[in-house]
């Protein structure tokens, strides 16, 4: 390390007067240096995100093709025919149904919630802090911890008809009667995802350049037309992201309905989603291809329509996310 | 960078108190509506939460004669049963290890490649960013089934570290997202000054930066620690041992094993995410501050 001393402070200074070419801002030092802190730096993460993301998605593409059993090398080559089986599956349908159902529903009802309440909580008030850490509860509260307290609170006998009956409304099958499954499954979805929404909502309120604010008020705007014509519009990249995230987290959802449902239940409780229908007709049935070929539909659906997302709704924001520099 | 942008505008600031403060648009006065919303917010989000904890407090045939009533008398046996049974702290242990063995993981490959991604210029820098964003894009679920022939392949099912490794790799894409404009921001005149000083940037990676990214590096450090604690489909794919189950697994096992018991249920269960949530009220501030560097970011 001494010996590159003097380079390195002739370099350091060199950059200040002439910072134009970007690669060569330290420039002097030798070139393969460099690519090997590159590569001693980033070796480690990419090597691990290759091996357990990128690798699993792959030879799930290869096993897909092959009626396999999970023992030994896949032998008995089956073409496409696991994908003819999947899209001509009517429980497959059903459970493509749901999940679009749960991506519509999350936007539309804790989109508009979740703006509102951050709204609010943006105001100066007592005990704002507490309330912002009550709110995100649910959301560090784990799936398993939510789907165990809401299954045995909507039993029949459970507390929430208890409560209806104590204020004199009629309570219902909530897990199932397959007309409502699926509205408590989405009831509690919002519950448990709301306060991340809020939370990232209030962050990107914060963002907001106070000078916008004190600009508007001078000109004698109220309350209610700042936040329409500056606070949403600004709050518009934080929306964008957040719709990203609970996009794909409703395409991929797992957890709470198998730990509520169970695996056999959800298909005629009405609340199967295409990951409960690959579990279990994959792995819990032994039918590794045709698991890991329902895998790489459930991978090319929410591919499809990340890309598409990224095309039309989040091109303005990301466009120079990386290549900013700074003035 | 913010505070970076806003440095050179001086005259904004004196002029600011002048501006009455009644009239600030932005942070409207609260009024009596916007507390009773609040409170209502607080009573259904908490509500649930408290039940499970409540409940853990009384008896089975409590629960049964009024499901949705308050404990009394106060039975605490149903928690100290669960203290004193062994899987319990056994589950724990597992637990705690699969979580801070995929923190430490994260963090550390976390740091290293985001300090090249915020500050290295090389060709392929883009795509290397892209290919770790990408991976928000595809929670475990899509990979969970070759995943699991994979670790099995490798003999890692029933072992803790079976779990962590492709916790750590799933963490990246959040930690390095988080921590690639927070590593950014760290002013180029310090690396400058470190360079003039005889650093090399290595020597300034592990000076200076890694110091200086110690806020960022809590938040992403306490994000992987609680979606590990709380998580479920991989420990269902890879632990299938009971003396390997983690909380998660526990939990799940041991409502179906004593579904009849409601009440030990709901003290298991509540004990269970203890450390996630007083985790979570220690560092929320940070971890709303590293939310707040993301979406600027």
């Amino acid at each position: 390390m001494t010996t590159t001393v003097p380079q390195a402070s002739l370099s350091g200074t060199g950059a200040r007067v002439a910072p134009a070419p970007a690669g060569r801002r330290r420039g002097k030092g030798p070139d393969w240096r460099k690519r090997l802190e590159i590569a001693l730096l980033t070796g480690p993460a990419i090597l691990v995100f290759l091996a357990f993301v990128i690798l699993p998605v792959l030879m799930a593409a290869y096993y897909g093709f092959f009626k396999w059993k999970g023992f030994g090398p896949p032998k008995n080559f089956v073409g496409l025919d696991n994908y003819k089986i999947i899209l001509q599956d009517s429980a497959f349908h059903d459970a493509l149904l749901h999940n679009g159902f749960i991506v519509v529903l999350s936007l539309l009802i804790q989109g508009p919630i979740a703006v509102v309440v951050a709204l609010l909580l943006n105001q100066k008030m007592a005990g704002r802090g507490l309330i912002r850490v009550l709110i995100f509860v649910p959301y560090v509260v784990s799936e398993v911890i939510v789907g165990t307290g809401w299954s045995l609170m909507l039993q029949t006998t459970g507390a929430v008809n208890a409560v209806l009956a104590k204020v004199g409304l009629p309570g219902a099958d909530w897990l199932s009667d397959p007309k409502v499954a699926l509205w408590s499954l989405i009831m509690i979805i919002t519950w448990k995802y709301i306060g991340f929404a809020v939370i990232l909502f209030l962050a990107g309120l914060q963002s907001i350049p106070e000078e916008l604010f004190e600009a508007a008020a001078i000109d004698g705007a109220t309350y209610w037309q700042t936040q329409r014509r500056i606070t949403l519009p600004l709050l518009g990249p934080t929306l964008r992201i957040w719709a990203f995230l609970s996009i794909i987290g409703a395409l991929q959802l797992f957890d709470l309905v198998y730990i509520i449902w169970g695996q056999y239940v959800a298909s005629t409780a009405g609340t199967s989603t295409m990951a409960t229908y690959m579990v279990s007709n994959g792995r819990n049935a032994g039918n590794y291809g045709f698991g890991n070929a329902v895998a790489v539909v459930l991978f090319l659906i929410s591919l499809v329509i990340a890309l598409v997302y990224q095309r039309f709704v989040l091109r303005r924001d990301t466009e120079g996310a990386l290549t900013e520099r700074k003035k | 960078m913010t505070a970076t942008s806003m440095a050179p505008v001086p005259l904004a600031t004196p002029l600011a108190p002048e501006v009455p403060r009644r009239r600030s648009a932005r942070i409207g006065r609260a009024g009596p509506t916007t507390y009773l919303i609040a409170l209502v917010l607080i009573a259904v989000c908490i509500g649930p939460v408290v039940y499970i904890i409540l409940g853990g407090f009384r008896t089975n045939a409590q629960i049964t004669a009024d499901p949705a009533g308050f404990p009394g008398p106060w039975e605490i046996g149903n928690y100290i049963e669960v203290l004193k049974s062994s899987i319990f702290w056994r589950q724990v242990g597992n637990s705690v290890i699969c979580a801070s063995f995929t923190a430490i993981g994260v963090v550390v490959l976390g740091v290293m490649a985001s300090y090249v991604l915020a500050r290295y210029e090389f060709a392929g820098r883009g795509a290397m960013y892209s290919l770790f964003a990408a991976g928000l894009m595809f929670p475990i679920t899509v990979a969970i089934t070759p995943l699991y022939i994979m670790i099995r392949g490798l003999g890692l099912t029933n072992s803790l570290a079976g779990v962590i490794l492709p916790q750590i790799a799933f963490g990246l894409p959040t930690t390095i997202i988080i921590l690639v404009p927070f590593l950014r921001a760290i002013p180029k005149e310090l690396e400058e000054a470190a360079a003039m000083d005889g650093a090399s940037r290595l020597g300034f990676f592990f000076r200076m930066v890694v110091q200086l990214s110690i806020p960022g590096v809590v938040t992403t450090g306490i994000l992987a620690f609680i979606a590990s604690w709380n998580s479920y489909l991989l420990p269902l794919f890879i632990l299938n041992n009971e003396s390997s189950y983690t909380l998660p697994l526990g939990v799940q096992s041991f409502a179906s094993q004593y579904s009849v018991d409601t009440a030990r249920v709901l003290a298991f269960t509540s004990l269970s995410m203890i450390p996630a949530v007083v985790f979570f009220l220690i560092f929320q501030r940070r971890i709303v501050g590293g939310l707040t560097g993301a979406v600027k970011g």
